[in-house]
């Protein structure tokens, strides 16, 4: 008689950790760990160390210390007995604004050269593809001084607008200077303004601007409406009632009962002293990055938007044409949403790429957070560590704050399949 | 009555086409004029083209290439091509080239970078062009010694005993695999090295310069300057950014979250920050991380960073290449019982690879341009330099020479990057279409 006995039951053994897939991945990971927190530990303890010996123990209160530097372009309020805090600040809304500005004019000029590098024209085609090369093969920095000694060395001085024989004179009817120490706009004023309101004590706001974006948000809102009621109509009749007159009214007159109300006039510059005075007021670093920043990132777009177009198979076109859908629409309901799916993510990560290369601003002196906190901050207080590892701070919230809206978009639009 | 029928029974010969549909009109017809529309745009290309060689063309040949300073360039134009004549100054470039290829390296030493660039390019040709002879390989190997040595100069024992390592850790893994499993062998293999890099090689090439010594004139870092710096900078971030961009890509791509968690953090934290922060951690901050004493060279420094950098956009390339791949390439692998590595090393990472070749040139060049950044930390690199020349009494106020210089180098470098990577692309294509 034979019995037949469950086969041996092995016991676990130390090699197991090694040879045996299933607890091998468990001592990767418990080895990785373990080596990561060493170096870690490492490091913390050098910086320990290096810290006491110079004495300097990590400390952020230097940023309550009066700054005394100055800002020559900035947003909100700032004086040189302001605070470290308020410069760093005043340097972060710099970053913010010259990256949106280069991101607005970067994917206009990116998506009109992308376009017309696939016009049929060849003398157009070709001309597009020699500014794609040129500007993507040079590197961003150059560019950037290569703008601001092209501002400074070919634009007229403010002394050149002055007296009988001037050299020089202003656009626009004499509302717009253009002069090798910046670019001077009208501004907009408001003869019965609402005045400021301020925030945490910190920053004011103008409430007009608050009142004419509110107003603005508010018409665009119904336009919308009557945009979604139309296409119910459409869907339920056939036909499309005519409202673009509704829909231009709903936005626009609000804004200008608004404005008209504010007395909104525009305050021009003129040259008193030895300079411009009134007016916006963009310094020449400022125009000198946006532009360098706008056109470099502009060849990015331009390959992205073409290949994105180009990924959209002749068969879709066809196949719209073929339902009876005229150019218009093909383009509007077949190709453009598929291209798009195609174009944004690049687009924003290209946005990304705009955002951290601002901090070149450093290079022409535009102050920005890599000027203020990363720059004179950190070179007056001698806070190395506290200084950098804040900058880097402050552009890994930036990033991570568009890759979280890049990949909710890219959730939305993704492609179902099976 | 007469038969009015007509059948024609030979053929006529083809008549030519009309003219304004073949040769260059046609071609003009089709390509620049083809509707009102284009015409217009054919017609303000061709003004801008004028407009912008008219400005051009006259101040780059209307120029001066013997002067010794600004002014002197000045007058000469203005002699040669009559009063207020505006002309390019290529006198500094002519006057300035070396400093702006070799930075303040001595000039009795030019030959060691000449060599230790040849020497790259030979390395790096064998493995870009598959058509060279195989035996050119050794190149590729020899060179990571061999070119620090030339453009730092020193002991040429130091190189010889830092390749030692790598015999040493080929040795110690050859021996206990025959012994022992195994896991004991890649330890010993990564151990030994290890050890002899940190512990012994210093020592012991001092010990063998002293008894024999082979050297060459030391060359400092300060000295380092110019296109020379940018290259090195640039090759050492490519070349050793493509592997720690595959190990940082495979380890986002593992199911061990330790390792899964740790190279996100890492990636997303690298490419989350720009490259002027990472610059200024190496120019201010390393120093301090390190222990007390410890004080390396700042463009190491700089090139540690600037290959962190790389690596962590290497990895998301590569990443986007592994997910390209089809599902069923990984569960062939697996079905045919490969392991992890031989999987990856056979059937993943070959292709993976190949379709991330676009990104990964494109990084590459973007690595590349981003060594002007040094400029930003007092290193002089072209830009650097072009500072440096322009702080010249006699070149001061000197703009688009330079910088036209400078953007040309640039632009025939990257250029050529990225016509390779098209060239390397056509060649490795093996879909059917």
């Amino acid at each position: 008689m034979t019995t037949f006995t469950d086969p041996h039951k092995e016991s676990f053994r130390l090699s197991m950790l090694i040879y045996d897939t299933r607890y091998r991945s468990m001592t990767i990971q418990v080895v990785a760990m373990f080596g990561f927190m060493l170096m870690a530990a490492w490091l913390i303890n050098n910086t320990i160390q290096n810290l006491n010996a110079l004495g300097k123990p990590i400390d952020f209160g230097f940023f309550s210390e009066p700054a005394s530097y100055d800002i020559n372009q900035r947003l909100i309020e700032y004086n040189s007995r302001d605070s470290h805090l308020r410069a760093s600040f005043v340097g972060l809304l710099n970053t913010l604004m010259v990256a949106a500005m280069g991101c607005a004019l970067a994917t206009v000029l990116g998506v009109v050269i992308g376009v017309l590098r696939l016009s049929g024209n060849w003398l157009v085609a070709r001309i597009m593809t020699v500014y794609v090369e040129t500007f993507r093969n040079v590197p961003v920095l150059l560019w950037i001084v290569f703008f601001m000694a092209m501002l400074i060395e070919t634009l007229p001085a403010p002394n050149a607008f002055r007296g009988e024989n001037a050299t020089a004179s202003m656009w626009l009817g004499d509302s717009v200077a253009v002069t090798n120490r910046g670019l001077y706009v009208p501004e907009p004023l408001f003869s019965r303004s609402l005045g400021d309101v301020s925030f945490f004590g910190a920053f004011n706001i103008s409430l007009d601007l608050i009142a004419i974006v509110a107003v603005l948000a508010g018409g665009l809102y119904v336009s919308h409406r009557i945009k979604v009621r139309a296409d119910r109509v459409q869907e339920a009749t056939g036909i499309r009632p005519t409202t673009w007159y509704q829909r231009l009214g709903v936005v626009a007159v609000p804004v200008i009962v608004l404005l008209a109300g504010l007395g909104f006039h525009l305050g021009f510059p003129a040259l008193k002293g030895f300079n411009f005075q009134g007016g916006i007021y963009m310094r020449n670093s400022l125009l000198a990055l946006w532009l360098a920043l706008s056109l470099y990132t502009a060849a990015f777009i331009a390959e992205i938007v073409r290949a994105g177009i180009l990924a959209i198979s002749r068969g879709q076109t066809e196949a719209a044409a073929a339902l009876g859908l005229r150019p218009n629409r093909i383009m509007n309901l077949v190709i453009l949403p598929q291209a798009l799916r195609v174009i944004i993510p690049p687009l924003i990560s290209q946005y990304l790429n705009l955002t951290k290369n601002s901090s070149l601003a450093i290079a022409v002196g535009y102050m920005d957070i890599t000027g203020t906190l990363g720059g004179i901050t950190m070179n007056q207080t001698g806070r190395e560590l506290e200084c950098v590892l804040l900058l880097m701070l402050v552009y890994l919230t930036i990033s991570l704050s568009i890759s979280l809206v890049m990949n909710w978009y890219n959730e939305r639009v993704k492609l179902v399949e099976r | 009555m007469a038969d009015i029928s007509f059948v024609r029974t030979e053929m006529l010969p083809e008549k030519t086409p009309p003219a304004t549909s073949v040769g260059l009109i046609g071609w003009m017809r089709e390509n620049l004029f083809s509707g009102w529309f284009n015409s217009i745009l054919t017609v303000v290309s061709l003004g801008f083209i004028y407009y912008v060689l008219a400005g051009v063309l006259p101040w780059m040949f209307q120029s001066s290439w013997t002067a010794n300073s600004l002014s002197q360039c000045r007058e000469a134009i203005s002699a040669a091509h009559g009063e207020g004549a505006s002309g390019a100054c290529w006198a500094v470039v002519r006057e300035r080239y070396l400093q702006l290829i070799y930075g303040f390296y001595p000039d009795h030493l030019y030959w060691r970078p000449n060599i230790a660039f040849l020497l790259t390019l030979a390395a790096l040709a064998p493995i870009l062009f598959s058509a060279l002879p195989r035996k050119m390989l050794w190149l590729a190997v020899v060179a990571p010694f061999a070119v620090p040595w030339l453009l730092w100069g020193g002991s040429a024992w130091l190189p010889l005993s830092a390749a030692l390592g790598f015999v040493l850790g080929y040795g110690a893994f050859r021996g206990v695999s025959q012994l022992n499993g195994s896991l004991a062998a890649i330890i010993a293999g990564v151990a030994a090295p290890v050890l002899w890099w940190m512990l012994l090689a210093g020592p012991f090439a001092a010990l063998v310069q002293s008894i024999l010594p082979v050297g060459i004139e030391p060359v400092e870092s300060r000295a380092f300057g110019g296109f020379m710096l940018s290259i090195t900078i640039g090759v050492v971030a490519i070349v050793c950014s493509l592997p720690i961009g595959i190990v940082l890509a495979l380890g986002r791509q593992s199911n061990l979250l330790i390792v899964r968690t740790l190279c996100i953090g890492f990636i997303e934290f690298v490419r989350g920050v720009p490259l002027i922060t990472l610059l200024f951690v190496a120019s201010t901050l390393l120093n301090i991380f390190m222990p007390p004493g410890t004080n390396f060279d700042i463009i190491l420094r700089v090139m540690i960073m600037v290959t962190l950098f790389a690596s962590a956009y290497m990895a998301e390339v590569i990443r986007g290449g592994l997910a390209a791949l089809p599902k069923g390439q990984y569960e062939a692998a697996d079905s045919l019982g490969l392991d992890y590595w031989k999987a990856q090393r056979l059937i993943i990472m070959p292709q993976a690879l190949k379709i991330s070749i676009p990104g990964i040139v494109s990084t590459f060049i973007g690595v590349f341009k981003d060594t002007t950044l040094v400029s930003i930390i007092g290193l002089l690199d072209p830009l650097g330099l072009s500072n440096a020349i322009r702080a010249d009494a006699n070149w001061n106020g000197i703009v688009w020479e330079l910088y036209g210089f400078i953007a040309l180098m640039f632009f025939i470098f990257c250029f050529s990057m990225s016509r390779y990577s098209m060239f390397l692309e056509r060649k490795l294509q093996t879909g059917h279409r």
